[in-house]
């Protein structure tokens, strides 16, 4: 296939992440102006990380006074998860793939971008990512300064209904997978489980929620990997 | 706010970007071991359910009002409809439940 169709295809298939970010980053927007940003910072903070749990959990490290260290170290449990979804997705690039472009690959390796290229078949070209990643982007940014330009004029009522649109976000994610796999549905299902006897249990609820995130996906992916190893192959080539 | 705004967010954006491409630049070959591919193969979709539940609860003003909006994300879910169509979806249920 040619860059260009890749390219295309990429801009096609992240049209609905495109529209679901703009929905996601205005309720980030709204959050970064209330906790004292610009809504310049709030647009460059966006376009340099495009995480979503994580931007929202650096806003509270700010608005605590939180040292350079500390946020660091929230960053790295709360998006530890991209390193797994890269060393994913290092399994479907040609190996010939040159550093430029895994390193251009790398910024946009979002939770959602991730779920639409494990979906292609066959191998990964970096120009569908990047058609993907341009268009996740922009509306990335574009809604988080929509978001912080408009915020404070909003009803709380309806900030308070977009506070869910980061978890529609991910449920859209996770359950068309859940549908075609018995084994991710039972990972899953344990997943939830544990989170939320970590999340109420004596003890166990004073973890922070990075690093309970961290630590049951480590124990349920690891369970499910012993259990059940066999992966079905990539036979979308 | 204690520190410089602008050295937070460069903080965030260095490690955030660190965690993506190490992975990416350092895994050239394919990795052989079924265990360690059935766990990355894992790994994905456990994180995202495990961050949206329980937190996806409090993720609203009121507990119930966040249930419906789950319930409902899942069904469009289910149903096939994309990303955008459940998660506006969810914030709708919930923006009507909490004006009743």
């Amino acid at each position: 296939m040619s860059r260009a169709r890749e390219f295309t295809d990429g801009l096609r298939d992240a049209v609905p992440i495109c529209l679901g970010y703009i929905a996601v980053s205005f309720a980030f927007g709204i959050q970064a102006v209330l906790s004292g940003l610009t809504v310049f910072e709030a647009s460059l903070l966006s376009l340099l990380n495009v995480t979503s749990a994580g931007q929202f959990a650096g806003l509270g490290v700010m608005t605590a006074g939180g040292s350079y260290i500390e946020l660091a170290m929230v960053q790295l449990v709360i998006n530890l998860r991209y390193a797994l979804m890269s060393a994913a997705i290092s399994q479907k690039l040609d190996s010939s793939v040159g550093l430029g472009h895994r390193m251009g690959i790398a910024y946009g390796m979002t939770d959602e971008i991730f779920g639409i290229s494990a979906a292609r078949k066959g191998k990964l070209s970096p120009f569908y990512s990047y058609g993907a990643i341009l268009i996740s982007v922009f509306g990335w940014v574009l809604g988080t300064f929509l978001g912080a330009y408009s915020g404070q004029i909003l009803p709380g009522r309806l900030i308070s209904a977009l506070g869910i649109a980061l978890y529609g976000m991910f449920v859209a994610i996770v359950v068309p997978v859940v549908k075609e796999d018995r084994n991710i549905l039972i990972a899953v299902l344990a997943g939830i489980a544990l989170s939320t006897v970590f999340y109420f249990a004596p003890v166990l609820k004073d973890i922070s929620g990075g690093m309970r995130i961290i630590i049951v996906t480590v124990l349920i992916a690891g369970a499910a990997a012993l259990i059940f190893p066999d992966i079905p192959e990539d036979d979308r080539e | 706010m204690k520190g410089n705004t602008y050295i937070y967010i460069l903080v965030m954006a260095a490690v955030t970007y660190l965690i993506r491409v190490l992975p990416l630049t350092l895994i050239r070959n394919e990795i052989r071991n079924k265990y360690i591919k059935a766990f990355l193969y894992y790994v994905p979709y456990v994180t995202l359910s495990v961050m949206t539940v329980p937190a996806i609860f409090f993720s609203t003003n009121s507990v119930y009002a966040a249930m419906a909006g789950f319930a409902a994300a899942l069904l469009l879910a289910v149903k096939g409809f994309k990303l955008m169509t459940v998660a506006l979806g969810a914030c709708c249920v919930v923006f009507v439940l909490e004006f009743l």
